[in-house]
């Protein structure tokens, strides 16, 4: 029988719904909003309406209130629901690693689980579990704390940090496996000889664990702040799809959201895309440089 | 066992990091239960001080008024639909990529190699509007298709199984099948692909649930109640005025479930799958 396909071609042949797939749904899409930054269009006025304005769309951005103010609330999201992660992710897994033996499966199962079901079901829940009078999380407050209920979805103050505690709560336990992950692969013969030498197991875990997890430490963080930098769904959910009063929890990712299919602008949609894209890419290299400069101070 | 590093902890040491470690397990376990709770009451006893803690027994009234609302069924259905077809796309595109990367020597195998792992680092966000340009042009707005397609052959499960095939696949059974005279697509299809399973089985776990909870792409695509995906339905039932919180909290259980049974038989292997994905990427 003589074969199908010839062996020079076959690579090709493997790799062809790969590249179909890329070029029309990565590279092109890619291409064109790039392309879109620079133009104003109305996508209903059809394709004839766009027209080239150069840097008009991002001098726009550059006074516009909203675009500042949601880029704002993604840094600040990114910060205050990132850092803590980490904070207790790395305890939380040296302490799994360390202490648990039978349970452990089970305890990395439940801190894990938020990370796997639906982002949406679960704010939909957020947002009854926030609720002023009649909420969870109010109720439980109150029942330790003698305090005032809070307005969480809806006093501007309030939003963003309600939207922090979600998303902590999502990914915190995907951190801790990640952070589980770098310490099985340190030796255990180093924590005998630290040991044998007399090091406390506070010595070792500054020592010996923290600076053994900082390559670790690097890659989490980075994922933290791509993905915290995108946030969407999350506050899109628990602002009812508007960012909320005073626009408190519109992220940067939901504001062009809305510019391109609230507000039909889909060149100024564009340009914030890109805007955003400069601010992951600056912050994914602040954080590289960040720990690099770390490890030659050490 | 023995000689783990921390062993000298302080009895009230060791108690007090049980304690948190336990306490914050339980508030990572809590939303779930609440939900389940939340679906089986009715919306006025939902909003009581105090909120009910205990399941009650309202779930199928809930289920009746959610099924008022959006076409309960019909969603779940799409979503099942989309689910499966994303991953069984995914299972034959990515093996066959990762196929490619692993058994062939070709001119362009290098650069290639970089543009799929450069996709990693594309963020999804850019190439939403023109990616809806492109659904609309093909007329795949409202259509499934726009769901299951564009984002199946993912640099992740290519990875994956390039890695898989180079190490556990021998090249003498490529090389003696060659010989006996079976063609390219034989050798992947009969021959390789049955050696692949544990590889293709955490890639069709991950594949399901990433598109069983994919918000983004069908708020972007999808325009009718009939043909939206569970996580678009429920959303759409929120209201600032007056949301049937128990009938959306019987729907969001029902969309998390098949989630977490799936979880609870596979977590360990979940985990590990996610975890190298990640590593690696």
């Amino acid at each position: 029988m003589k074969p199908l396909i010839k062996l020079r071609w076959a690579p090709y042949f493997f790799l062809a719904p790969f590249m179909l797939l890329f070029f029309v749904f990565g590279l092109f899409p890619l291409g064109f909003s790039l392309v879109l930054a620079f133009q104003s269009w109305d996508p209903v006025q059809g394709l004839s309406s766009m027209t080239f304005v150069g840097l008009k769309n991002f001098a726009f951005l550059l006074e516009d209130d909203w675009f500042w103010k949601s880029l704002y609330n993604t840094l600040w999201l990114a910060v205050v629901s990132g850092l803590p992660q980490h904070l207790v992710a790395i305890p939380l897994a040296c302490f799994i690693h360390n202490r648990l033996g039978r349970w452990r499966n089970a305890v990395i199962g439940v801190y894990f689980m938020p990370y796997i079901t639906s982002t949406v079901a679960m704010a939909i829940l957020f947002s009854a579990l926030f609720s002023t009078d009649y909420g969870v999380i109010n109720t439980t407050l109150q029942f330790f704390f003698p305090m005032q209920a809070i307005d969480w979805l809806g006093d501007p103050d309030n939003i963003k940090p309600a939207i922090a505690l979600m998303v902590f709560w999502r990914y915190v336990g995907f951190n801790t496996v990640l952070y589980l992950a770098a310490l099985q692969a340190i030796p255990r013969e180093t924590y005998e000889a630290a040991t044998l030498d007399g090091a406390s197991p506070r010595q070792q875990f500054f020592f010996i664990t923290l600076p053994l997890l900082k390559p670790m430490m690097l890659f989490s963080v980075t994922l933290s702040v791509i993905g915290g930098l995108q946030l969407f769904e999350e506050p899109f959910v628990l602002t009812g799809g508007r960012g909320g009063s005073d626009q408190a929890g519109m992220t940067t990712a939901i504001y062009m959201f809305r510019t391109a299919f609230e507000f039909s602008d889909f060149g100024t949609a564009s340009a914030i895309s890109w805007s955003l894209f400069l601010v992951v890419a600056l912050l994914t290299w602040a954080t590289h440089r960040l720990f690099r400069g770390k490890k030659e101070a050490t | 066992m023995n000689s783990r590093p921390s062993r000298g902890w302080q009895p009230m040491t060791r108690v007090s990091a049980w304690a948190l470690v336990v306490l914050g397990a339980l508030i990572m376990l809590a939303p779930f239960y609440m939900m389940f709770v939340f679906a089986s009451h009715p919306r006025a006893e939902i909003f009581q001080v105090p909120p009910p803690m205990l399941p009650g027994t309202d779930f199928l009234s809930n289920m009746a008024i959610l099924q008022q609302r959006i076409p309960f069924w019909t969603n779940l259905g799409w979503s099942f639909y989309v689910a499966i077809a994303f991953t069984l796309c995914s299972l034959l595109f990515c093996s066959m990529g990762g196929y490619a990367f692993a058994v062939y020597e070709f001119p362009l195998k290098k650069p290639l190699f970089t543009v799929v792992m450069g996709t990693l680092l594309i963020p999804p966000f850019l190439g939403m509007i023109p990616n809806f340009m492109v659904m609309d042009f093909l007329g795949w707005i409202d259509r499934p298709i726009a769901l299951y397609l564009p984002g199946a052959a993912g640099a992740f499960g290519i990875f994956m199984v390039r890695q898989y095939v180079l190490s556990s696949v021998p090249r003498e059974l490529i090389e003696a099948a060659r010989l006996d005279g079976c063609g390219e697509f034989r050798i992947y299809w009969s021959i390789v692909l049955p050696l692949l399973g544990p590889a293709l089985g955490t890639l069709a776990l991950i594949s399901f649930i990433s598109s069983w909870n994919n918000f983004i792409s069908p708020l972007v695509v999808m325009r009718s109640l009939e043909m939206y995906t569970l996580p678009l339905a429920l959303r759409s039932m929120q209201n600032p005025v007056n949301t049937e919180w128990g009938a959306i909290m019987a729907g969001s259980a029902v969309a998390a479930l098949p989630l977490l049974v799936l979880f609870a038989l596979t977590s360990r292997r979940l985990i590990a799958g996610l975890v190298s994905g990640a590593v690696r990427g």
